[in-house]
């Protein structure tokens, strides 16, 4: 996908550092600080787990196409359906998200990499280390003698998740796993956060940054914020898996319901980790193709940080049926249909940016629009669960299912692919399929539809979530039916994007031209794909809109002064690389400690050792 | 990740939009989110406090006038880092180093004090397994210890880095650590008033 010929000698040719040696082509994707290239590693990774996800689901639709089949038991359906969650939550959204931001951060706000490029390879390196500890026990388990695979759901609740209950080694995996891929997360985060306030290009105000560079940002503070709970309360179950100590287990004075709150005070911002960068993507998609400005950006960008804020001052509505009291269930009712306001909020500005204006039906529309519709539903069926009687009834049904489907399939993976849709040309330099690319919208919106919308029905009709079969006779077997078809339509849908997307990356044959689409935002008037450096002359920014209004008028949009620039690139290095290992291995120790003590202890101190080194060999590196 | 090495191209690092030092800002930003680490440690603590449904409590541990020390001591090692940083905004990089050592001192006192306050409330029998006070109270405080401990340690690494002539600009390096430090203090003012100083009142 990126031009492999990066540092092309030219007018303005980047300071490649001391003297870089001539590398494999391997090596220079192992040892690359650049921006564009981590972003496309974090989506090709995204895309594995994502599909590596979609089977888990598919054999989970097929365990429950009909009732009482035993095609999977009820052990690996519990193994299916928490890898399942996990799987797509942190190595499928999240991941393909990031390499939004990364691929177009630094573009968008006129830079030439974030602020911390070797700590940015550094986070890609830690996810993937991560994401392997995560789904290493699919490899494990023929080869010993307990259950290895993670199944304590993805919301892993105490005491279920505790050593009297869950045994073996699962459960330590996933402790160990969600360590790791939260430390990649917040380095990643204070790195996005300080390269957005302090890499803005001349004359790019806070309020004139792209949408998706603001919503990005919001995303950036929910993770520095919200992780740090739930790696506390992973810390604390590891202390009572590994060294018998009672923080969830009544017996010993502790109490259950501590994890979930520190579990939700997480998992509720963790949702708008999830759907905030696709709402960002959908802004700027809406107006390139309607051809109008977004509809109040403003309103939209101040509706952003608001769902920010209140996602923090929600989280026991996920606990309404754990009995916290009237007061507690009815404040946190409040909160939760306030979100409702600057959701709809945003809703209404995007349905406004279109209104009247000259649309065009690119398949990246098509999946943008289908994010309104979508998105639209599933939060509508939030709402109804903000209230605690109709939560009550609710609560663990399929109906719950349906509704985080539609936000977080419906929602954010409608429009991140609306985002690959619409950056794919400036990533690659050709476009994908639009001809195709209707079809395959057209398979997902269906296939989609035909999955998620009867499980509404099911849950209302009682069906439980997470159980492994059912019996005939209680009126769920034709809806169940129909969401296996759709759900196999989906990977029809799925195939076929991933079929476009490996015939088109090979052709880079830069027909797409800077700015393909007439839109609006500083990554656009790169080359497509961009120079290794970006930019040679960094632009001077006089609207919200630069390359729109340079185009279209009225107003300059931006300007190139013609300074000379000293344009630094930073050589490869491969001590992102080295610290990730050095600290996964930290992490990794104490997953083994919980059998083999003793080596645990003395793994950890090796990988002491390699943290020490690998920080002082990347402090003292030269060129950085 | 300090500054760049000196001597070499001006680091992007200390290019910023908002006047503020990027290397400044991250620390900043960091802090804030360590204020959800000890935030979750301290409501678990604050949230079990009084639950342990046997001894030792906290009262048969809890020496006041051996912590009082301890935390002076750690308090005034804050007042070194002031100077330490004072200094090596002037450039006075002999007197850094001595208001540096110091305040590594402080920090290894301190240390050394949690070391023997630990291991005199497990002779008297509170450890991690014996109740939830055990439990909630050695994870916050030696997670509180293991930033002291990284402190002193990035102190040193300071120390050389200055020395060796290794950072670009030293005030401000000094300072990014010294944000950590006084950090790390003002957690323990609260952990020492929630989990100390509580205990003693009627």
């Amino acid at each position: 996908m990126a031009n492999p010929a990066h540092a092309a000698p030219g007018e303005h040719a980047p300071h490649a550092g001391h003297g870089a040696p001539s590398q494999s082509w391997l090596m220079s994707w192992v040892m690359t600080s650049d921006h564009k290239r981590i972003g496309i590693l974090y989506g090709l990774s995204a895309l594995f787990f994502f599909v590596l996800g979609g089977i888990e689901a598919l054999v989970i639709r097929t365990q429950l196409a009909a009732p009482g089949q035993h095609i999977v038991d009820a052990a690996t359906y519990n193994a299916l359906f928490t890898m399942h969650g996990t799987t797509m939550i942190f190595l499928g959204v999240m991941p393909m998200s990031a390499s939004f931001f990364n691929y177009l951060i630094p573009l968008q706000i006129g830079a030439r990499d974030v602020i911390f490029p070797r700590l940015n390879a550094f986070s890609f390196w830690l996810f993937l280390i991560g994401a392997i500890v995560l789904n290493v026990p699919f490899i494990l388990t023929p080869f010993v003698d307990m259950r290895v695979i993670p199944d304590g759901g993805w919301f892993g609740y105490a005491t279920l998740t505790e050593k009297a209950y869950t045994p073996g080694a699962s459960i330590d995996f996933w402790i160990c796993g969600l360590q790791i891929l939260g430390v990649a997360s917040m380095a990643a985060g204070f790195n996005f956060i300080v390269t957005i306030f302090n890499l803005r290009a001349p004359g790019m105000t806070l309020l004139r940054m792209p949408v998706f560079t603001w919503m990005t940002m919001v995303v950036q503070f929910l993770v520095v914020l919200s992780f740090p709970c739930i790696t506390i309360a992973l810390v604390l179950l590891m202390f009572d898996r590994l060294f018998g100590t009672h923080f969830y287990l009544p017996e010993g004075g502790g109490d259950p319901l501590l994890w979930q709150h520190l579990f939700w005070l997480f998992g509720h911002p963790e949702v708008y980790i999830l759907i905030l960068p696709a709402m960002g993507i959908v802004s700027e998609v809406l107006p390139t193709f309607a051809r109008k400005p977004l509809f109040g950006a403003p309103f939209v960008i101040f509706s952003g940080i608001t769902i920010g804020l209140l996602g923090f001052g929600v989280w026991s509505h996920h606990m309404f049926t754990t009995g916290l009291g009237a007061a507690a269930d009815a404040s946190f009712s409040v909160t939760t249909m306030l979100i409702a306001i600057p959701t709809g909020v945003k809703i209404f500005n995007w349905l406004a940016t279109i209104w009247g204006g000259q649309i065009r039906l690119t398949t990246a529309n098509l999946f943008a629009l289908g994010f309104v519709c979508m998105f639209t539903m599933g939060g509508l069926s939030g709402v109804m669960h903000a209230s605690p009687p109709v939560d009550l009834q609710q609560q663990d049904s399929y109906f719950v299912v349906a509704h985080f489907h539609y936000v977080l399939f419906g929602g954010a993976v409608f429009g991140l692919l609306s985002g690959i849709y619409y950056w794919f040309p400036k990533m690659n330099g050709g476009f994908l399929s639009e001809s195709l690319g209707r079809w395959i919208f057209g398979i997902l919106f269906v296939g989609f539809n035909t999955t998620f919308f009867p499980m509404h029905i099911v849950g209302a009709a009682g069906m439980p979530r997470r159980i492994f079969t059912y019996d005939a006779g209680l009126g769920w077997e034709i809806p169940n039916l129909i969401e296996t078809v759709g759900a196999f339509t989906i990977a029809v849908g799925v195939l076929l994007f991933i079929i476009d997307l490996l015939r088109s990356i090979g052709r880079t044959d830069g027909k797409a031209g800077p700015n393909p689409w007439d839109a609006s935002s500083l990554e656009w008037i790169t080359e497509s794909p961009p120079k290794v450096h970006n930019f040679d002359i960094t632009p001077t920014v006089y609207s919200d809109r630069p390359v729109w209004e340079k185009n279209h008028g009225p107003g300059p949009g931006y300007a190139l002064a013609a300074v000379d620039e000293h344009i630094h690139i930073p050589p490869p290095s491969l001590r992102p690389l080295m610290l990730a290992m050095g600290v996964g291995m930290f992490f990794i120790s104490w997953l083994t400690a919980g059998q083999f003590f003793m080596f645990g202890a003395g793994m950890s101190i090796v990988a002491l050792g390699a943290i020490l080194y690998s920080s002082f060999s990347w402090f003292l590196e030269p060129g950085h | 990740m300090s500054t760049a090495t000196a001597g070499h191209h001006e680091p992007a690092a200390e290019y910023a939009v908002t006047g503020v030092p990027s290397y400044k800002l991250a620390m900043w930003t960091f802090l804030g989110s360590d204020c959800f680490f000890f935030g979750a440690l301290i409501g678990t603590y604050m949230t079990y406090r009084g639950k342990s449904l046997n001894g030792p409590y906290p009262l048969d541990v809890f020496a006041p006038s051996v912590t009082s020390i301890s935390t002076f001591d750690l308090l005034l090692s804050s007042l070194f880092m002031v100077l330490a940083v004072h200094y090596a905004k002037e450039k006075d990089i002999p007197k850094m180093t001595l208001w540096t050592l110091l305040t590594m001192l402080g920090g290894l006192i301190f240390l050394g004090f949690q070391a023997y306050e630990f291991s005199s409330f497990v002779e008297e029998g509170l450890t991690l397994k014996s109740n939830i006070f055990g439990a909630t109270f050695f994870v916050l405080t030696g997670f509180h210890g293991a930033h002291v401990a990284i402190g002193v340690f990035l102190l040193g690494a300071l120390l050389w880095s200055v020395r060796g002539g290794h950072v670009a600009d030293a005030g401000i390096t000094t300072e990014v650590i010294g944000l950590y430090w006084h950090f790390v203090d003002i957690v323990w003012i609260l952990i020492f008033t929630l989990v100390y100083l509580l205990e003693f009142t009627k």
